[in-house]
C-alpha cells in the first residue's frame, strides 16, 4: 500500500511542478539517481537550474520530467550528503532522453547546515574557525561522558579526562586557556540553551547528567569571530550540541535497541614496596623501634582496593515522522562500576524531541527535552593514596578489642595504628579498605535541560523569520555521608551522618528576528539577525549542621546559601555573500550582567570576518582536484565573565558560622566580617585574530584546514596583593593581568577509499598553542618572582608551580637538583644559582610546564563488506608532570615516626633518608611526559538487513584505554592540573555491544 | 472573520505578547544582591549589629577566619591554620629565640629556627597581613562609629553611650596591633580611621612617630574604658590600656632611643596595686578553666577560645596539641585526640630550670633527650606541658569537644606577674623602688615554688631576664625581652641553631627587625624594606 500512495504523490508533484503545459508533446527527461555505493537515491531532487521546476525521485531512485520546451538547459541533481552534479541537456522536440546520475558522497557536508550561534549557515559559508563532528566521526565504545566522544577528532582542542571515576568529568581547553582565576571551560549551549558549567553538589561532572548516545553532533566555534556572539562567555569558545531528532517524511517509525556489556580493570598499580622488600629497608635503615612495629604479613593493599568492574549499557530510541510531528524519544540506563571499590554510577536518561511544523511549515516548531537521573556511589577516595602508603606488613583486618574512653571497639576489625592504651594513633594514616568499606558516600541528582522554540516565517514580510526560544537546565541533588561511629577515619567524633541538598535553576528566554534574502540583481545572499536574550540562574542550598553517626550534631547549620546572576544581552549579525564566492559576516553583542556594579556592567564584543572560497571562482570551478578552497580571516572580542562568585562587587559583611564565635563575658557572639571587595570588578576580555584556509582535493576525498591564530586575553583576573591598610584581606580577585596564546592548527582527513565493499577514511590534527603571561600586577616588579600555586602534598603551604610574566601558566617553580657523578641525586643539595652560599626561595628557578606545546590526534575507520574497525590515538609533547607520589613517598622520612607507612620503589633509586621543603621542590621531581595513547580500537560486524530490510543487527568489541606510551614514571602521564598526587586511575574497558535497529 | 484575519489576530498576539515579555525582563533585573546576608550599607544602621562587629575585632585574635575551624579565612596566601594572629605571633617571638624549636617542615618555619627568614617567610608576610588586617577593621569599625556619623543614624544617647564604649575597644585593639608592628617590624606603613577602602599608597611612619601615636591613643582612651575587671570577662578594660603601656614604656629604649623605664614603673604599679592577684597555682593559667578564678584573678587580658564555639587550628588548639607527643605523653591527660609532635624546648632554655621543685617546670623529659642535635627529630629537646585542655583536677572541660580536636583553654596574653616583673625590671634598670621590685620578685618565686624557699634578696639584670623566662616562657614575650637586654643577636649569649649553626652563634644586627612583607613592598611604592634584607 505504501508504494501506490507514494506513486500518486509524485504524481501530484509532476502536475505541480511541471506547471500546466501538459498538452504539447514535448521532450521528457528520466534516469535514475544514486550514489557511489550503488544504492539508488530516494528524494534526490532534479530541478532546473535556478528554478524550482523540476522532479523528485521515487522510491526506485527514478525521475521523470516531462513536458519539456526544447533547447538546451542545465539539470542541477542533488541529495543531501552527496555533491550536486550539474548536466547540461540539449532536448530536441518529441525525444525522450534517459540520464542515469551518479552522485559522489559530500562527506564533508559542506552544503549541510550547521547551527552557529542564534541560526545555521552551511557549512562551505562559514568565515569564522569551525569544526563540525557528527555522530558518525564519535568515539567508540564506553563512552559515559560527552566530551569523551570527540576527543582527539578536532585540532585545537585538548580533552583530559579528570581521572578514571564513573562519570568523572574533562578539562575542556579551546586553544589553551585564557585565564587563571576565572573559568577556563569553554561555554556549551545544548540545542540553543547555554548551560551553566558549575558544579552540581552530588555530581561528579554536570555533563555526566546528559546520555551521549542521544547527541547527533557538536559544533565547536574556536574562534573570536565565531564566538563572539556569545559576547561575555565565549572567550574560551562554545561547543553547541545538538540532540537527534525524528526525520521529516519518514513513515516508517524507527527503532534502535543499543545494548552493551563491559569490564573494566585497573591498568598499571603505582610502584610500591612489596612487603618482603619493605622490611629489608626498614631493617637496613630504620631505628629499633621501627623495626619493632614491622609486621609479618604480606599485604597488596592496591589490590585489596581495586575491583574489576562491570558496565551494563541500553539505550532504546523510537524516532519517526508521524503526519507533520517528527519525533524522537530515548531511554537510556547505564549502570557503570568503578575500578576502585565502592564507586558507582547508575544513570537513567530520557529524552523527547518533537519538530512539529504548521501553518504550511510556516511555523517550525521544536521541542526538546532531556532528563536524567543520576545515583552515584562515591568511594572515599583517601584509600588511594592510602593504598599507596599503608604498612604492607600488617593485615587487613584485625579482631583485637581495645578499650578506649571506657568504651570497648574494634575500629570495625580491620587493623588500625593505636598506641600502647589502645586508642588510635591520629598522626597515622587509617586503614584503606576500612576508609571504603566504612563509608556510604550517595547522592541523587535530577537534570532537566529542555527549550521550545518557535520559529515563524513572518507572512506579508518576505525572507523574515521570527524566533522565540524559551528554555530551561534545572538540576535539584541530595545526597548524604555516612560513617559508623566505630571508623577509625572519624572515631573521635564518633561518626558521621551529614546530608546535603542543592537546587540550580537557568531560565532563558531569547527572541530574535531573522532576514534572509537572495539579492537577484546583485548575485548574492544578505543575512541579517538580531535579537535579545535573557537568561537568570540561581543555585541555593540549605543550610545543614554536621552530625555524627549518634546524631550529636558536631556543628550546627550555618546560614543557608543563595546564589543569583543575570545576564541581558543585545545581539545581531550581519552576513553577506556575493556570488558565493565573497562572504563577510561581522556580529556584535552587548551584554548586562548582574555580576559587576553599574558602572561596569555592560560590554561591547564585536565581531568581523572575512572570506574568500577560491574554489568557486572560474579558474578552480571545474578543477577535478582542487574541489575546495577557501581561505579565512577574523577578528573579534569575547569576554570570560564566569569569575566564580555572584556579587564579587559588593561589599559584603559576612556573617560567622557558629563555631566561630567569640565570648565576652557568659555570651558568645557571632562575628561579623567585612569581605574584601574590588568595587571595579569587571570581566575579562579576549581580542583574538585568526586565519585559516580549507582545502579539498580530489572531491574532498582529501580535506583539511589550516588556521593561524593569536589571542590576548586582557583585565585578566588575578589575585594580588592588596597595599595593607586599604582593603579587608590581604589579597584580592582584581582585573591586572594579561596573557597571551598563539597557535597553529592543522586538521586533514583523507577518504581513500569509498566504494560498496571497502571503506577507508582515517584524519589527523595538530595542534601547536604557546601560552604566555604578558602582566600580572599594577606595578610591574622584577624582583617578584609571580604568583604562587599548585599547592602540593607534603609538609603544608608548599607550591611548586608560578604564573610569572613571560611564560606559560602554572609554570612550574622549583629548586635545581645537584646530582652525584653516577646521575644519582644528592639528597637536599641545590644549585646555588644566585651565588649567595645560601639556598633559599631566591635560588628557585622557572622550569617547564604542565601543558604541551604541540599535540595532535589521528583516527581511522576501516570497513571491509561488513566488517569495520577503527581507533584514535592521541598524543601530546612538550609537557611535564610533578611527580608527588615519589616526593611524598620516595624518602624514609615518610615512613613516619609514630607508625610505619609504606614508600615508593622511588627511594631504592634516590636512597633519600630525609625530606624538606626545598626536597619536596626540587625539579628531580618534575618529569617528561610525552605520550601516545590510542583511546578505543574497535571491532564491528555488520549482519545486514535481515528479515526482509527490516532488521539492522550490529555486534561489536571495543576496547577503550587500549594502550599509552610515555617517559613519564607514574602510573599515568594525563594528570589535569599537571601534579599528580595520586588520582583515581583510567581503568581499561572491554566491551561487547549489540546495535539493532528496526 | 476569514482563516488569514483570525491567523493574523493570532500572530500579532504573540508578537505583543513577546515584546511584552521582553520588556519586563528590563535591566533593573542586573541589580542582584546576596539575598542572605549584610552589606556596608545596611550593617551600621542596625544598632545590634555593632556589637558582633566588634566581636570580629577581637575575634582577628582567636580565629582564623568566619568558620571555624577553617573554610572562610580572613586572609590568603598561607594555611589557615597556620595565619591565626597568636599563632603567628608566638611562633615569630618564640622560634628564634632560646626558648623553642619547631621540627616541621612546613614552608616558613625552618627559617625562623635558624633565623635565615627572608622578606618572603611565609610567616612574616602572614604576620605582617594580620596585623593590617586588625588594623584596617579597627578603622573601619572606629570610621562608622564617629560622633557624627552615629548622631546621623538617629540612635539615643544609650545606644550611642554603648557604641562609643565600644569604639574606644576598637582603638585599644588598634593599639595592640599597632604596638605588634613597632615590636616586629619598625616602620610600617600608617592608616588611621581618617584613611579608606580603596586604591591608594599609604605612606611610611617611622617607630618613634608609630610609638608616639600609640601611646597618645592609649592615653586619651585610658580613661573612658571600664576599670579593671569590670567590663565582660574577654573584652578589654582599663588594666589591658595600663599594661600595654607599659609593655611600650619598658620598651622605649629598643623602640625610639629613649628609655623610659620611670613611664614603665608608674604603669606597672597602677596594675599591681589594682584588683588583680597571682592565681594560686602556676597551672591553672593554662588550663581549660583558665576563664575561671583563680586563673582570672591574674589575667588582664585574655584571648578566648571555646571548644565548640570559637574553633580554630591556631589559638587554643595549637598550643595544646603543637606541643604534645603521642610516645610517652598521653593525650587523653591533655583533654586531646593527639599530639602535633612539633615543638620542643632548646637546651639553652631548659637549663635555666635549675630543679625540678619549681611547678613552672613542666618539661616531659622521658622520651626526649635536653640538647637539640637535629631540628626534625621530635625526641631532640624536651617537651613542654604547659598548655593542657583539662580543668584543675584533671577531667575534661564543660562543652568539650567531642572528636577531641578544640579546646577550651584560654592564652593570656598578659597577666599580673608579667606586670610585677616590669616593675621589678625598671627598679633594676633605676626607675623604681627596689624594696617593693623585690617583694614582686619574691611573689612570683613563692608561687612557683609553693614556699619561700627560693627567695631572693637582691636583683640583676640577669635574674630579671632569666626570672622572665621561667614565668612568662612560651607566652609570645621571649624574642621582645631577649632584644631589650642585647641577648638576642650578641654572640654572648647562644642557643643551638641560633644563626643557623648548631652551638649557635652570634648574628647580624639587623635581624632583629623582622622585614616588611616582599608583597607590600613591590605592591606599595612609598615603603623602604628594613636594613639588610
Amino acid at each position: 500500500m505504501k508504494k501506490g500512495y507514494q506513486a500518486i504523490l509524485l504524481t501530484w508533484m509532476f502536475v505541480l511542478l511541471s506547471g500546466m503545459n501538459l498538452q504539447a508533446q514535448n521532450a521528457k527527461l528520466q534516469g535514475t539517481v544514486s550514489n557511489n555505493q550503488g544504492e539508488t537515491l530516494i528524494g534526490a531532487t532534479v530541478l532546473f537550474q535556478g528554478t524550482a521546476r523540476g522532479s523528485v525521485t521515487n522510491v526506485d531512485g527514478q525521475y521523470l520530467i516531462d513536458a519539456i520546451e526544447p533547447g538546451t538547459y542545465k539539470i542541477v541533481y542533488s541529495f543531501l550528503g552527496n555533491t550536486s552534479k550539474i548536466e547540461t541537456v540539449t532536448f530536441t522536440a518529441g525525444q525522450p532522453l534517459t540520464k542515469d546520475i551518479v552522485l559522489e558522497s559530500d562527506a564533508m557536508m559542506l552544503k549541510e547546515a550547521v547551527v552557529v550561534g542564534y541560526g545555521t549557515s552551511k557549512k562551505e559559508d562559514l568565515t569564522g574557525s569551525t569544526v563540525v563532528v557528527t555522530s558518525k566521526d564519535f568515539g567508540k565504545g564506553n563512552i559515559t561522558t560527552p566530551e569523551q566522544l570527540v576527543s582527539g577528532k578536532v585540532s585545537g582542542i585538548q580533552i583530559t579526562s579528570n581521572d578514571g571515576a564513573p562519570g568523572s568529568g574533562s578539562s575542556i581547553r579551546i586553544r589553551g586557556g585564557t585565564s587563571i582565576n576565572a573559568s577556563n571551560d569553554p561555554l556549551i549551549v545544548i540545542d540553543g540553551v547555554p548551560l551553566d558549567n558549575g558544579t552540581i553538589s552530588g555530581a561528579g561532572n554536570p555533563l555526566s547528567l546528559i546520555n551521549p548516545q542521544d547527541i547527533e553532533s557538536f559544533v565547536i566555534l574556536k574562534d573570536a569571530s565565531a564566538a563572539a556572539i556569545y559576547g561575555s562567555r565565549g572567550a574560551n569558545g562554545v561547543i553547541l550540541i545538538t540532540t537527534k531528532r525524528g526525520k521529516a517524511g519518514s513513515k516508517d517509525v524507527i527503532v534502535n535497541l543499543q545494548t552493551s556489556y563491559s569490564i573494566s580493570e585497573i591498568v598499571q598499580y603505582a610502584d610500591v614496596l612489596s612487603a618482603d622488600e619493605y622490611r629489608d629497608v626498614i631493617n637496613q635503615y630504620g631505628t629499633n623501634t621501627q623495626i619493632n612495629r614491622l609486621g609479618t604479613e604480606s599485604t597488596d593493599w592496591q589490590k585489596e582496593i581495586y575491583q574489576r568492574g562491570t558496565i551494563l549499557e541500553n539505550n532504546l530510541s523510537f524516532s519517526g515522522g508521524l503526519q507533520n510531528l517528527p519525533y524522537r524519544v530515548s531511554i537510556g540506563y547505564k549502570s557503570e562500576e568503578g575500578i576502585l571499590k565502592r564507586s558507582k554510577l547508575d544513570r537513567t536518561s530520557l529524552g523527547m524531541n518533537f519538530n512539529p511544523s504548521l501553518f504550511d511549515d510556516k511555523l517550525k516548531i521544536e521541542i526538546n527535552t532531556k532528563f536524567a537521573y543520576t545515583k552515584n556511589f562515591f568511594p572515599d577516595r583517601g584509600a588511594i593514596g592510602g593504598a599507596v602508603s599503608f604498612d604492607p606488613t600488617k593485615p587487613v583486618f584485625r579482631d583485637d578489642l581495645f578499650v578506649v574512653g571506657g568504651e570497648e571497639t574494634t575500629y570495625g576489625g580491620y587493623y588500625e595504628w593505636t598506641n600502647t592504651a589502645g586508642a588510635l594513633n591520629n598522626l597515622a594514616g587509617k586503614n584503606p579498605v576500612g576508609l571504603l568499606n566504612q563509608r556510604d558516600d550517595e547522592s541523587r541528582v535530577n537534570r532537566f535541560i529542555g527549550n521550545i522554540k518557535l520559529d515563524y516565517e513572518i507572512p506579508l514580510i518576505e525572507a523574515l523569520h521570527a524566533v522565540l526560544n524559551l528554555g530551561t537546565d534545572a538540576a535539584s541533588s541530595n545526597g548524604f555521608v555516612q560513617v559508623p561511629a566505630e571508623a577509625a577515619s572519624q572515631f573521635a567524633q564518633k561518626g558521621q551522618n551529614t546530608v546535603y541538598e542543592q537546587k540550580k535553576e537557568n531560565k532563558l528566554l531569547e527572541f530574535y528576528l531573522n532576514y534572509n534574502k537572495d539579492l537577484e540583481t546583485f548575485e548574492s545572499n544578505l543575512d541579517l539577525t538580531g535579537g535579545y536574550s535573557y537568561q537568570r540562574w540561581n543555585n541555593f542550598s540549605p543550610a545543614q549542621p554536621s552530625v555524627n553517626a549518634l546524631n550529636d550534631t558536631i556543628t550546627p547549620a550555618g546560614i543557608p546559601a543563595l546564589s543569583e546572576n543575570a545576564l541581558i544581552s543585545f545581539y545581531g549579525r550581519l552576513k553577506y555573500d556575493m556570488f558565493g564566492k565573497y562572504l563577510i559576516t561581522a556580529t556584535i553583542r552587548n551584554d548586562g550582567s548582574s555580576r559587576f556594579s553599574p558602572d561596569n556592567r555592560w560590554g561591547l564584543f564585536p565581531s568581523v570576518a572575512v572570506a574568500w572560497r577560491i574554489s568557486e571562482e572560474n579558474i578552480f570551478k571545474d578543477s577535478d582536484v582542487l574541489s575546495y578552497l577557501k581561505m579565512r580571516a577574523g577578528y573579534g572580542i569575547t569576554g570570560q565573565q564566569d569569575i566564580f562568585n555572584d556579587y564579587p562587587y559588593i561589599a559584603n559583611y559576612n556573617t560567622s558560622s557558629s563555631t566561630a564565635q567569640y565570648q565576652f563575658g557568659g555570651n558568645f557572639y557571632t562575628l561579623l566580617r567585612p569581605d574584601g571587595y574590588d568595587s571595579n570588578i569587571k570581566w575579562e576580555e579576549t581580542t583574538s585574530i585568526n586565519g585559516g584556509l580549507d582545502f579539498g582535493f580530489v572531491n574532498d576525498r582529501i580535506f583539511g584546514s589550516i588556521d593561524v591564530y593569536k589571542k590576548e586575553t586582557n583585565d585578566l583576573l588575578a589575585v594580588v596583593d592588596v597595599v595593607a591598610g586599604t582593603n579587608f584581606t590581604n589579597e584580592i580577585l582584581t582585573n591586572v593581568g594579561s596573557m597571551e596564546n598563539t597557535g597553529i592548527e592543522l586538521e586533514l582527513s583523507f577518504v581513500p577509499v569509498d566504494t560498496k565493499n571497502v571503506d577507508f577514511t582515517f584524519g589527523v590534527n595538530v595542534t601547536s598553542n604557546q601560552n604566555k603571561v604578558t602582566k600580572l600586577s599594577k606595578v610591574a616588579n622584577p624582583d617578584s618572582p609571580g604568583i604562587l600555586v599548585g599547592g602540593i602534598s607534603g609538609g603544608i603551604g608548599n607550591n611548586v608551580q608560578i604564573h610569572s610574566v613571560g611564560h606559560p601558566v602554572f609554570s612550574f617553580f622549583v629548586y635545581e637538583q645537584v646530582y652525584d657523578d653516577n646521575g644519582k641525586p644528592v639528597q637536599g643539595e641545590f644549585v646555588d644559582r644566585n651565588g649567595d652560599d645560601i639556598i633559599n626561595e631566591k635560588d628557585r628557578y622557572i622550569y617547564e610546564k604542565p601543558s604541551p606545546d604541540l599535540f595532535a590526534g589521528f583516527y581511522t575507520n576501516f570497513r571491509y563488506k561488513k566488517w569495520s574497525t577503527g581507533f584514535n590515538i592521541r598524543a601530546e609533547f612538550d609537557r611535564y608532570i610533578y611527580n608527588n607520589v615519589n616526593s611524598n613517598r620516595g624518602n624514609f622520612q615518610s615512613v613516619g615516626t609514630s607508625s610505619l607507612s609504606n614508600l615508593n620503589q622511588n627511594f631504592l633509586e634516590t636512597e633519600f633518608l630525609n625530606t624538606s621543603v626545598e626536597q619536596y621542590l626540587s625539579d628531580y621531581y618534575v618529569e617528561k611526559a610525552n605520550f601516545f595513547r590510542m583511546d578505543y580500537l574497535n571491532l564491528s560486524y555488520n549482519f545486514g538487513k535481515l528479515l526482509k530490510n527490516t532488521l539492522d543487527i550490529t555486534l561489536g568489541v571495543n576496547v577503550n584505554n587500549v594502550f599509552v606510551i610515555s617517559d613519564y614514571s607514574g602510573i599515568d602521564p594525563e594528570v589535569v592540573g599537571g601534579i599528580d598526587n595520586n588520582i583515581f586511575p583510567r581503568p581499561r574497558v572491554y566491551s561487547l555491544s549489540l546495535n539493532v535497529t528496526l | 472573520m476569514s482563516n488569514t484575519m483570525k491567523t493574523m489576530n493570532l500572530r500579532y498576539f504573540a508578537l505583543c505578547l513577546s515584546l511584552i515579555m521582553i520588556f519586563n525582563t528590563c535591566t533593573k533585573d542586573l541589580d542582584l544582591l546576596p539575598a542572605y546576608g549584610l552589606n556596608s550599607a545596611t550593617v551600621y544602621e542596625n544598632p545590634d549589629n555593632y556589637i558582633n562587629v566588634l566581636a570580629k575585632l577581637y575575634a582577628g585574635l582567636a580565629v582564623s577566619g568566619n568558620q571555624g575551624p577553617a573554610g572562610n579565612p580572613d586572609i590568603a596566601g598561607i594555611d589557615e591554620g597556620f595565619s591565626q594572629y597568636t599563632r603567628v605571633m608566638w611562633n615569630l617571638q618564640e622560634l628564634p629565640t632560646d626558648e623553642a624549636v619547631c621540627g616541621w617542615t612546613d614552608v616558613g618555619i625552618p627559617e625562623l629556627n635558624t633565623m635565615t627568614w627572608t622578606s618572603s617567610n611565609s610567616f612574616v608576610k602572614a604576620g605582617y597581613s594580620r596585623i593590617f588586617f586588625q588594623i584596617t577593621l579597627c578603622n573601619e569599625f572606629i570610621r562608622e562609629t564617629s560622633e557624627a556619623k552615629l548622631d546621623d543614624r538617629g540612635f539615643t544617647d544609650a545606644q550611642k553611650s554603648t557604641i562609643t564604649a565600644m569604639r574606644n575597644e576598637a582603638r585599644f585593639l588598634r593599639a595592640l596591633s599597632y604596638w605588634h608592628a613597632i615590636d616586629l617590624f619598625g616602620t610600617v606603613p600608617f592608616v588611621t580611621e581618617e584613611d579608606g577602602i580603596g586604591s591608594y599608597f599609604p605612606e611610611q611612619i617611622s617607630r618613634t612617630d608609630l610609638f608616639n601615636y600609640v601611646t597618645g591613643e592609649l592615653l586619651s582612651i585610658e580613661n573612658s574604658l571600664a576599670t579593671p575587671k569590670s567590663n565582660d570577662y574577654g573584652r578589654a578594660d582599663r588594666g589591658a590600656v595600663w599594661i600595654l603601656l607599659a609593655k611600650l614604656y619598658l620598651n622605649s629604649e629598643v623602640y625610639t632611643g629613649v628609655p623610659r623605664y620611670t613611664e614603665a614603673a608608674n604603669y606597672a604599679n597602677k596594675i599591681n596595686t589594682s584588683v588583680y592577684g597571682l592565681s594560686t597555682e602556676y597551672r591553672f593559667l593554662f588550663l581549660a578553666d583558665n576563664d575561671e578564678a583563680p586563673a582570672t584573678n591574674e589575667i588582664i587580658f585574655p584571648i578566648r577560645f571555646d571548644a565548640m564555639n570559637t574553633q580554630t587550628w591556631g589559638g587554643g588548639t595549637f598550643f595544646v596539641h603543637a606541643f604534645l607527643g603521642n610516645d610517652t605523653q598521653t593525650p587523653a591527660e591533655f583533654g586531646v585526640n593527639g599530639g602535633w609532635a612539633g615543638y620542643r624546648a632548646k637546651q639553652a632554655f631548659s637549663m635555666l630550670f635549675p630543679d625540678t621543685i619549681d611547678t613552672r617546670n613542666m618539661f616531659q623529659r622521658e622520651g626526649h633527650q635536653q640538647l637539640v642535635e637535629e631540628l626534625g627529630t621530635w625526641e631532640h629537646g624536651y617537651a613542654n606541658a604547659k598548655y593542657r585542655n583539662v580543668t584543675k583536677t584533671g577531667a575534661l572541660p564543660i562543652g568539650a569537644d567531642p572528636s577531641g580536636n578544640h579546646v577550651n583553654t584560654d592564652f593570656p596574653m598578659f597577666r599580673l606577674a608579667d606586670s610585677y616583673l616590669i616593675y621589678a625590671e625598671s627598679a633594676v634598670r633605676g626607675a623604681g623602688d627596689m624594696g617593693l621590685a623585690i617583694n614582686y620578685f619574691n611573689a612570683i618565686r613563692e608561687r612557683g615554688y609553693g614556699d619561700n624557699s627560693h627567695n631572693v634578696s637582691s636583683l640583676t639584670l640577669t635574674d630579671i631576664i632569666n626570672e622572665r623566662a621561667r614565668e612568662l616562657h612560651w607566652e609570645g614575650h621571649r624574642r621582645t625581652d631577649l632584644i631589650r637586654f642585647g641577648l638576642y643577636t650578641s654572640s654572648a649569649y647562644v642557643w643551638e641553631y641560633k644563626g643557623n649553626v648548631p652551638e649557635g652563634t652570634g648574628i647580624p644586627n639587623y635581624l632583629k627587625l623582622y622585614p616588611l612583607s616582599v608583597d607590600d613592598i613591590i605592591a606599595n611604592p612609598n615603603l623602604t624594606q628594613n636594613p639588610g634584607y
